[in-house]
C-alpha cells in the first residue's frame, strides 16, 4: 500500500463522507473499507464514530476488526480515533452500562457532568467550538497539534468525556462548564481527538495534515 | 459560559439560495454554496440548508449541493426540508451532512424523532420549530416552510420533542424573519426556560448587536444568520469581533 494512502474504517457509522472529504484535501487518497486485511496492511488507520459505544464495539467485533486494531498498536502503525473513536481507544465505557473498549490507551469513558463547576445545571450533549490547551502547557511539537497554538478553537459534540489513567497521555483538554475534558489523547502511535477535525475548520485540517504526513 | 455560534442559514429553493420575508416572497440570491464558502471563510461556526420547498413537492434536492459542499467547507453542515424517514436521513447524512433538522414530518409523525435520535444519536436530530404569535399571545407551530397551522403550542411541542431525543432546536420566528426587527426575545426565552438543549434563534437579525440581545436576555445558545450576510449588510467576521468586544463568548478564529 502506498504512503500516500490513509485506510478509514467504515463500521456503518456516521458522516464518513466529511473524514474521508478532510483528508482527501491534504492530498492523500482514502480506502473505505471494513475489510481486517486491508486495515492490518494500512500504513495509517482512521476510527472514525458517532453513536453509541457498545453497539460500535459490537459491530468492530463482529467483523473481526477489534484484533486488527490491538495488532496495529503493535505494529506502530499510526492510528487517529475521531469523537466514539477516539473514546473507543480506551479500557471501558460507563455508557449504558459498563462496555470493555479496545483498551489501547489505559483509562475509562464517563459521562460529561451534568452541572458547572459552580454547580449550575449545563447542557449535554456538549455542542460547538471550544479552545484547545495543553495541561501542564506541554509542548505540542511531537504531537498532530504541532501546528496549532493553545488556544485554537475546534468543533465538539459529545455526551461521554475520556479519562485517561496516566495524565501523560493528555495531548490538549478543553473547558465545559469550568470542567476539564480531554480533548486529544495520545500514547505512542495512537491519537484520539474527542472533537471532530474533519469538521474545525483550517485548525482541524492541520491536524489531519500532520497525521497524514507523519 | 459557553461559546455562542454564529451560523450561517441558506434557504434553498431548486438550485437557488433565496430568501424571503416571513419566510414568503422568496427572491433568487444565486448559488449557495458560493455563499457557504465565503461564510466559511469568514469564520462561521456552521451553516445550515434548508430546501424551503421540499415539504411542497415532497422531496428534498440538498443531497448534491450539500455533497459538493463537503469537497472544501469543513464546519458542520445540518440540512432540513423534506425530511420524512430514517432513508431520508441517512442518505443526506452520507452525503456531508451532520445533523437533519426536521419541521413537517415531525409535527405528522412525532416518532421520527426518536427513530432518528435513537438510530444517529441526539446530536444529530434537530428539531426545527416554525413558530408565529397567536392572538392569545402564545406561539403556534407552522409546517410547511410557514404556510400551514399545525394547531401545536410551540412551549408544549419543544418539551414533548426533547423527550423523544431532540438534541437542539431550530426556532425560526415567522413573524420576524426577513424583517431586520431583530429576533423574537420573548419566544425565544420561553423556549430557552422550557428545556435544556441547545437553542438556535432564527429570523430578524438586523444589526449585530441584535445577537448580543438574544445572548444575553433571551439565553440562546446560536444565532442563525441570512439576510443580514446574503445581503452584505455585515459579515461573520464583524459580528464575531462585536460579540467578543461586549463579553460574549464565541470561539477564537483567525482568518486564514
Amino acid at each position: 500500500m502506498s504512503k500516500s494512502e490513509v485506510v478509514v474504517i467504515d463500521y456503518g457509522v456516521g458522516n464518513l463522507l466529511s473524514v474521508q472529504r478532510g483528508l482527501e484535501h491534504c492530498g492523500v487518497k482514502v480506502i473505505l473499507t471494513s475489510d481486517p486485511e486491508v486495515i492490518l496492511t494500512a500504513n495509517r488507520v482512521v476510527l472514525p464514530g458517532v453513536g453509541a459505544f457498545a453497539n460500535a464495539m459490537d459491530t468492530l467485533k463482529n467483523l473481526g476488526i477489534v484484533e486488527v486494531l490491538t495488532e496495529l498498536s503493535k505494529l506502530g502503525t499510526p492510528l487517529l480515533g475521531i469523537c466514539l473513536g477516539m473514546q473507543l481507544l480506551l479500557d471501558e465505557s460507563e455508557e449504558f452500562g459498563l462496555s470493555a473498549g479496545l483498551g489501547l490507551i489505559p483509562g475509562r469513558v464517563i459521562s460529561i457532568p451534568n452541572q458547572t463547576t459552580s454547580s449550575k445545571k449545563q447542557k449535554i450533549p456538549h455542542i460547538g467550538w471550544n479552545s484547545l490547551n495543553s495541561p501542564h502547557s506541554k509542548s505540542w511539537d511531537n504531537t498532530l497539534l504541532k501546528n496549532n497554538q493553545s488556544g485554537d478553537a475546534a468543533y465538539f459534540v459529545h455526551s461521554f468525556m475520556a479519562v485517561p489513567l496516566d495524565t501523560n497521555h493528555n495531548i490538549a483538554e478543553c473547558l465545559y462548564g469550568g470542567h476539564k475534558i480531554a480533548a486529544v489523547i495520545g500514547h505512542n502511535q495512537i491519537t484520539g481527538c474527542q472533537f471532530h477535525p474533519e469538521k474545525s475548520g483550517e485548525v482541524g485540517l492541520k491536524i489531519l495534515r500532520n497525521f497524514c504526513a507523519n | 459560559m459557553n461559546n455562542i455560534r454564529l451560523i450561517a442559514r441558506l434557504d434553498i429553493k431548486g438550485p437557488n439560495l433565496i430568501k424571503g420575508i416571513h419566510l414568503e416572497g422568496l427572491r433568487v440570491m444565486g448559488l449557495p454554496n458560493e455563499y457557504a464558502l465565503k461564510y466559511y471563510l469568514q469564520g462561521a461556526d456552521e451553516l445550515i440548508y434548508i430546501d424551503s420547498v421540499a415539504s411542497l413537492y415532497g422531496r428534498n434536492n440538498l443531497s448534491d449541493i450539500v455533497k459538493a459542499a463537503a469537497k472544501d467547507i469543513f464546519i458542520p453542515m445540518t440540512v432540513g426540508g423534506g425530511i420524512r424517514s430514517i432513508d431520508d436521513a441517512t442518505e443526506i447524512l452520507r452525503n456531508g451532512a451532520d445533523k437533519v433538522a426536521v419541521n413537517t414530518a415531525a409535527v405528522k409523525n412525532p416518532q421520527l424523532i426518536s427513530d432518528i435520535a435513537q438510530t444517529f444519536g441526539c446530536q444529530c436530530m434537530v428539531l426545527s420549530v416554525e413558530a408565529k404569535e397567536t392572538i392569545k399571545g402564545n406561539w403556534e407551530v407552522y409546517t410547511d416552510n410557514g404556510r400551514e397551522r399545525s394547531g401545536k403550542d410551540v412551549i408544549e411541542w419543544v418539551k414533548y420533542g426533547v423527550s423523544l431525543g431532540a438534541g437542539e432546536i431550530l426556532l425560526t420566528s415567522v413573524d420576524k424573519e426577513g424583517t431586520r426587527k431583530g429576533f423574537d426575545i420573548p419566544l425565544v426565552k420561553a423556549v430557552s426556560s422550557a428545556v435544556d438543549v441547545p437553542i438556535i434563534a432564527s429570523g430578524g437579525m438586523g444589526v449585530p448587536e441584535d445577537l448580543l440581545t438574544v445572548v444575553n436576555e433571551a439565553n440562546a445558545d446560536a444565532v442563525a444568520m441570512a439576510d443580514i450576510l446574503h445581503y452584505n449588510r455585515s459579515n461573520v467576521g464583524d459580528i464575531r469581533l462585536i460579540a467578543k468586544t461586549s463579553g460574549l463568548g464565541v470561539r477564537n478564529y483567525e482568518q486564514v
